[in-house]
């Protein structure tokens, strides 16, 4: 039961990306992305804008966040679930009041719960935001409420929606990680890992979306047909939404494709492409001393271990070429203590510190 | 239950810290925004077999706790909370990752070096972005983001939905509690009142919202949300700004614990 539980939880979570999973290069360009689609979204707002729509949009920013605490026990399985809110915050206040809101509910996430990181803030708004708000709510929700409403329409729209939003957020969270190279985790077998899980929480997404939609509706139509009617007048504009996010699209993939093709971490690689090669060199005289020094011990010598693949048959050509000189038990040491004076180092002083500040204020008292 | 209360007690906490007036508290928001995000560029650009040349960088969260005297546990107890997601993840690295390595005549999976690298930077991460918010305050960097020219709307935006969280949180658990009394060994709320429940919270929200409004309006905004005199960036902040910024990149091209070690070995030798 607690593991069921448990599991409902973790995937949901796996959609806010960590900063460590991450590479400065990917989330550089998709904060660039969000940005873009940030700042289209508050051009258009302010075009329908009163003064009052700000507070109702904070206010509906806090639902959510404390709507997504709730525990929704799912049927049958003794476990619960929890609401992601993105198509909600879509259907009750439109696509780009709807995105603004997410991204700032995850910026607080990021802050003060460590829940998907700053870096990878760009990552989080647009994996949770923009396809719920931009792709599934026009071209989903709003092809199956076109006719007029209904419950059955909502929970249709409501249901197919929150499935392809999560699905497509899912299957970018792989393709940001795996672009990003920190983990070892094969494309295919992440995917099989994080769609299934994620058609899950998306039915239950989308009962919870279609129930509490489908509530408002019956109790006060106005709010859904006043968001509906602000979108007569974004409609259109979604199309140069779906272009700008398209161009988007092909600069990064580009991007991207050198990116994975030159098979080197971030910084490296933008290294590469600002200086021509994959390491800076180093200024003669002191620099050139220390970084023989470096070369020469580092603890981990730029990823090449005293490495002996595990069949040892199948040795890649790569990875003969890779391998750099063998690490002596000598200089390891010589790593290790280092390692441990770091910490002891940093330890003293932050002791240092905290006795130096306690005695001015005893002097001051 | 006790997840909604945390999260309030955590929310709290944080906003009391931030009031704190420490030397790290008294420096212009702005800085703490970029030393920060500096901070996570490098620390996240280091390859995934480094671990020995990231440590250098638990200095800067060290004396940033200890010069805004901040609490360690409550901190640390964080981390501990996400981490298992990145465990989650990370623990993978070790099945998928075929190459071994030796090290100290012990053979090893290399996956054991990019999850430890991992999960050190994400310890570290993590600590910086809350270390921000505790030395800083949402109004405070609501100020630096505005300096940043993040558009009005959203900063405006941002801050309400910060200040309205707890409202709604305190509601959400006033409306669980009353379930839970009503549904005894119930877990979670039944299927049969899903839409009715969440329903209720968003109706009552709107009804906040255009009570909020009033008020607002009430108080004279036009639109326009002051957070008192923005304070300029001094040369100590700038120094702040500049020397971290030097420290991480000096950290991030130079392997400071090899260097050291290799001094202390070569000295007893």
């Amino acid at each position: 039961m607690r593991c069921a539980d448990l599991r409902v939880l973790k995937g949901a979570d796996i959609m806010h990306m960590a900063d460590a999973l991450i590479s400065p290069v990917v989330g550089g360009i998709m904060l660039a992305a969000t940005a873009g689609v940030a700042t289209y979204s508050i051009k258009k707002i302010q075009n329908d804008m009163d003064d009052k729509k700000i507070p109702l949009m904070g206010v509906m920013g806090a639902f959510i966040f404390s709507a997504q605490m709730i525990n929704f026990s799912i049927p049958g399985t003794g476990s619960s679930g929890h609401l992601g809110g993105g198509m909600i915050l879509a259907i009750l206040l439109g696509p780009y009041a709807g995105f603004l809101t997410m991204a700032s509910i995850l910026f607080i996430q990021a802050l003060f719960f460590g829940d998907g990181g700053l870096l990878a803030y760009g990552c989080n708004v647009f994996n949770l935001g923009f396809y719920t708000c931009f792709i599934a709510y026009p071209l989903i929700y709003k092809c199956f409420t076109r006719k007029g409403i209904t419950a059955k329409r909502i929970f249709g729209a409501s249901m197919s929606s929150a499935l392809i939003g999560l699905q497509m957020g899912a299957f970018s969270v792989v393709l940001e990680t795996f672009l990003s190279g920190k983990t070892e985790i094969p494309f295919g077998t992440f995917i099989l890992m994080m769609q299934p899980i994620h058609l899950a929480i998306g039915v239950v997404e989308g009962f919870v979306t279609a129930t509490i939609v489908i509530f408002i509706w019956r109790a006060r139509p106005e709010i859904l047909e006043k968001s509906a009617n602000l979108e007569a007048l974004g409609n259109v504009s979604i199309k140069r939404v779906l272009t700008g996010a398209l161009i988007a699209v092909v600069v990064m993939g580009g991007l991207f494709s050198g990116f994975a093709s030159a098979n080197s971490d971030g910084l490296e690689w933008s290294m590469e492409k600002t200086s021509g090669k994959s390491e800076l060199k180093a200024p003669d005289g002191i620099h050139k001393t220390l970084r023989s020094i470096q070369t020469k011990t580092a603890f981990l010598p730029d990823y090449s271990f005293k490495t002996k693949v595990a069949e040892s048959k199948e040795k890649p050509a790569d990875q003969i070429g890779n391998a750099g000189p063998s690490i002596n038990s000598g200089t390891s040491v010589s790593g290790i203590v280092g390692g441990i004076l770091t910490l002891t180092l940093t330890a003293f002083t932050g002791f240092i510190i905290s006795l130096l500040k306690k005695k001015k204020s005893k002097v001051n008292a | 239950m006790p997840n909604i209360i945390n999260s309030l007690y955590n929310m709290r906490l944080l906003d009391d810290l931030a009031r704190k007036e420490t030397t790290i508290h008294k420096l212009h928001p702005i800085v703490k925004l970029l030393t920060t995000l500096v901070y996570l560029s490098v620390v996240v650009s280091f390859g995934k077999y480094e671990i020995g040349s990231i440590l250098p960088f638990i200095f800067y969260p060290m004396i940033t706790i200890v010069l805004a005297e901040l609490p360690v546990a409550p901190i640390v107890k964080r981390i501990l909370l996400v981490e298992p997601l990145i465990i989650g993840i990370g623990i993978l690295n070790p099945f998928f990752d075929q190459h071994t390595i030796v090290l100290f005549g012990v053979v090893i999976s290399r996956g054991w070096v990019t999850f430890l690298s991992i999960f050190i930077k994400c310890g570290l991460t993590v600590t910086a972005s809350i270390l921000l918010i505790a030395t800083t305050g949402m109004e405070q960097l609501g100020v630096a983001l505005r300096m940043l020219k993040i558009p009005k709307i959203f900063v405006l935006q941002l801050l309400l939905t910060y200040r309205y969280i707890t409202v709604l949180i305190e509601e959400v658990s006033a409306m669980m509690r009353a379930y839970s009394l009503r549904a005894p060994g119930q877990k979670g709320i039944h299927r049969s009142v899903w839409g009715s429940f969440a329903g209720q919270l968003i109706l009552r929200t709107f009804d906040r919202a255009q009570r909020v409004y009033q008020s607002m309006s009430l108080r004279g905004f036009t639109g326009e949300y002051n957070t008192g005199n923005v304070p300029k960036v001094k040369l100590r902040d700038f120094t702040y700004l500049v020397g971290w910024s030097v420290f991480f990149i000096i950290a991030r091209i130079f392997n400071i614990p090899m260097l050291i070690g290799l001094l202390v070995t070569g000295v007893i030798k």
